[in-house]
């Protein structure tokens, strides 16, 4: 069976594996987006506590995956949980560090006009600072992105779901029928949902990006 | 707003400021042994301009930022048309106070209109009244709204983005403005055209001002009054440009007032408010010789020919009119006039180019009423210099009704 009727014959799996992969990765984007802020919020006034979240996340980034959801079976158990657990955060380290740079990087005049024409606290926050830091932190969200799409195959490991199930049976029963046939539509389906993305994300930032501060 | 007692909007936006005091004001950083300010007492007049000037790190800024509580003074009281401010909330506060800054502050990810209506929309207005208000105010500061409103401050020029920065502090008609050295960073060229604005504006709005700079010349252009601010922003002198000008307190503000007061005061003083002296006249077709004898025979005396409609035409000695046979062709042409509303230092320049040393004073049709020289001019100086000079002897350098007691 050549590749193309392999995947004529099974678009329907591949469809709803590919659903699944891209919903888990965006899920865990925007649980990844909310941690990753409010870590970023809590330490940027603090270069301290800005090297240590920076230091604590990418130290998570230097654990190969494949290690981590090993050690996170015992703890939470086979299928979601370990999954969505290790994917946040990987996912972390690009929105951290983007959230930082971004509320740090805010001019000083423009935060002491914002106190002294008299908005609180909470509004310089999110009206100024974290909409000024927004593009950033979109770039943050995007290459976590391209990165949890490889990361999440991986997720079939500890039972996860998406496309990972098809590429680790496909390799675990390679010499058998269709078993790369199986592998490669898996990494393949990968690399187009990557790309797919990608594209969303493009998108979102022109539309989300105020025109006074488009690069 | 209800709750911060201020004054009523219907109160005071009938283009007057409030008084604002401020008494033995200090601030203290931890762990420094000098005070950034120390007790500073000032009272700054409702509806008056007053430009605190000083060398960096005098504290001047640092004074200006405890009014709107930026910074918390570490102790003594400030209070704003009687209300002590540290009684109030500091958001809300700043909202009844314009503020307008070096690099204007403008934020870069919204348009001019939402800048200029922030303040409106954090007190509660409509969407309606605030977009009427963006429009009239980027009118006010010489922005056309259809032009600009929809624009980002990075597409604006420095010196568009300042008048910005002026429109949005003024949005919510504060009684009292601070502004901490909005020019600064504009080319002189684009200061002075902002300055002239700021002036036309606040003859119109009469706030109360309190205006930050280091630049003498900037505050003697702008301030109703003068707070030279030495180091912790002690008051050296406060008092009227004028009185600054004449008599210096000490070597220091003397310094600071640099070379040139003298000519510095006579960009102060307009020609209407001099005595003008007078010279003969004559219309062009009266007789030369009768000229020549009005004008006599004192050394240096000249006359001045007019036309029909008094306009002067040409200057003239006796003897040059007793030389010609119609006045039109006596002497030499007028070249140049001032008006009374002309400073006396336009005034002087034209003394100075003049072969004569003679400018004439002409009304706004163009007709004579007199002239300056350069005796008027000095006289005008040294009476100036005498009456600040009687008045520091008097009282501690201030002058003027109710004038604020200088701590120093």
């Amino acid at each position: 069976m050549s590749f193309l009727d392999y995947v004529a014959s099974r678009w329907q799996q591949l469809l709803v594996d590919s659903y699944q992969h891209a919903s888990m990765v965006l899920q865990c984007i925007v649980l990844a987006t909310i941690v990753g802020v409010l870590v970023g919020v809590a330490v940027y006034r603090s270069p301290a506590g800005a090297a240590v979240a920076t230091a604590l996340s990418s130290a998570v980034l230097t654990v190969p995956s494949f290690a981590l959801f090993g050690l996170l079976i015992p703890v939470l158990g086979l299928g979601v949980a370990p999954s969505v657990v290790t994917l946040v955060l990987y996912a972390l380290l690009p929105i951290i560090r983007n959230t930082i740079v971004g509320l740090s990087t805010v001019d000083q005049p423009v935060l002491d006009a914002a106190r002294g024409i008299g908005m609180n606290r909470f509004r310089v926050l999110t009206r100024i600072e974290l909409a000024m830091a927004w593009p950033g932190i979109l770039a943050g969200m995007r290459v976590s992105t391209q990165m949890l799409m490889g990361i999440a195959a991986i997720a079939a490991y500890a039972k996860g779901p998406g496309l990972g199930n098809m590429i680790f049976s496909g390799l675990s029963g390679l010499g058998s029928a269709n078993a790369l046939n199986m592998a490669l539509a898996g990494t393949l389906g990968v690399i187009i949902l990557a790309l797919l993305l990608d594209g969303v994300f493009v998108l979102l930032g022109r539309l989300t990006t105020s025109r006074g501060i488009r690069g | 707003m209800a709750d911060n007692n201020m004054p009523a909007p219907e109160d005071r936006t009938n283009g007057h400021g409030v008084e604002i005091r401020l008494e033995e004001v200090s601030k203290r950083y931890p762990g420094q042994k000098l005070a950034a300010v120390e007790s500073v007492s000032m009272t700054i007049p409702a509806g008056e301009t007053v430009v605190l000037v000083g060398p960096s790190g005098s504290g001047k800024t640092t004074t200006m930022r405890m009014i709107n509580r930026l910074i918390e003074p570490t102790s003594g009281r400030i209070t704003i048309g009687g209300q002590d401010v540290l009684n109030l909330d500091p958001d809300k506060l700043r909202r009844e106070i314009g503020y307008s800054i070096q690099q204007a502050g403008l934020f870069p990810h919204m348009t001019v209109g939402e800048n200029v209506g922030m303040v409106p929309s954090l007190v509660g207005w409509s969407k309606q009244r605030t977009t009427e208000r963006v429009d009239e105010m980027l009118d006010l500061v010489g922005l056309d709204p259809a032009e600009y409103r929809k624009r980002y401050p990075r597409q604006l020029s420095g010196g568009q983005q300042q008048r910005v920065g002026v429109a949005r502090a003024l949005a919510a008609d504060p009684p009292v403005l601070l502004m901490d050295e909005p020019f600064g960073a504009v080319d002189p060229i684009t200061r002075g055209v902002l300055q002239d604005e700021l002036m036309r504006l606040q003859a119109d709005l009469g706030k109360t001002i309190v205006f930050v700079t280091h630049d003498f010349d900037e505050a003697v252009k702008l301030g109703d009054r003068i707070a030279v601010l030495g180091e912790r922003s002690k008051i050296l002198q406060y008092d009227t440009p004028d009185a600054i000008l004449a008599n210096p307190a000490d070597d220091t503000v003397a310094g600071f007032v640099g070379a040139g007061a003298a000519l510095k005061q006579l960009t102060l003083r307009r020609v209407r408010e001099i005595e003008l002296g007078q010279v003969q006249t004559a219309v062009v077709d009266e007789d030369p010789g009768a000229m020549r004898d009005r004008i006599g025979t004192r050394r240096g005396a000249i006359g001045l020919v007019l036309d029909h409609r008094k306009r002067p035409l040409r200057w003239t000695t006796a003897r040059e009119a007793g030389a010609v046979s119609s006045l039109a062709q006596a002497g030499r042409p007028v070249e140049d006039s001032v008006s009374p509303a002309s400073t006396l230092q336009d005034a002087l320049e034209a003394i100075l180019t003049d072969d004569d040393g003679v400018a004439v004073v002409t009304g706004s049709r163009g007709e004579y009423i007199g002239v300056v020289d350069i005796d008027t001019v000095m006289t005008t100086i040294k009476s100036l210099r005498e009456e600040y000079a009687d008045d520091s002897n008097g009282d501690s350098g201030s002058t003027g009704p109710d004038s604020a007691e200088a701590s120093s």
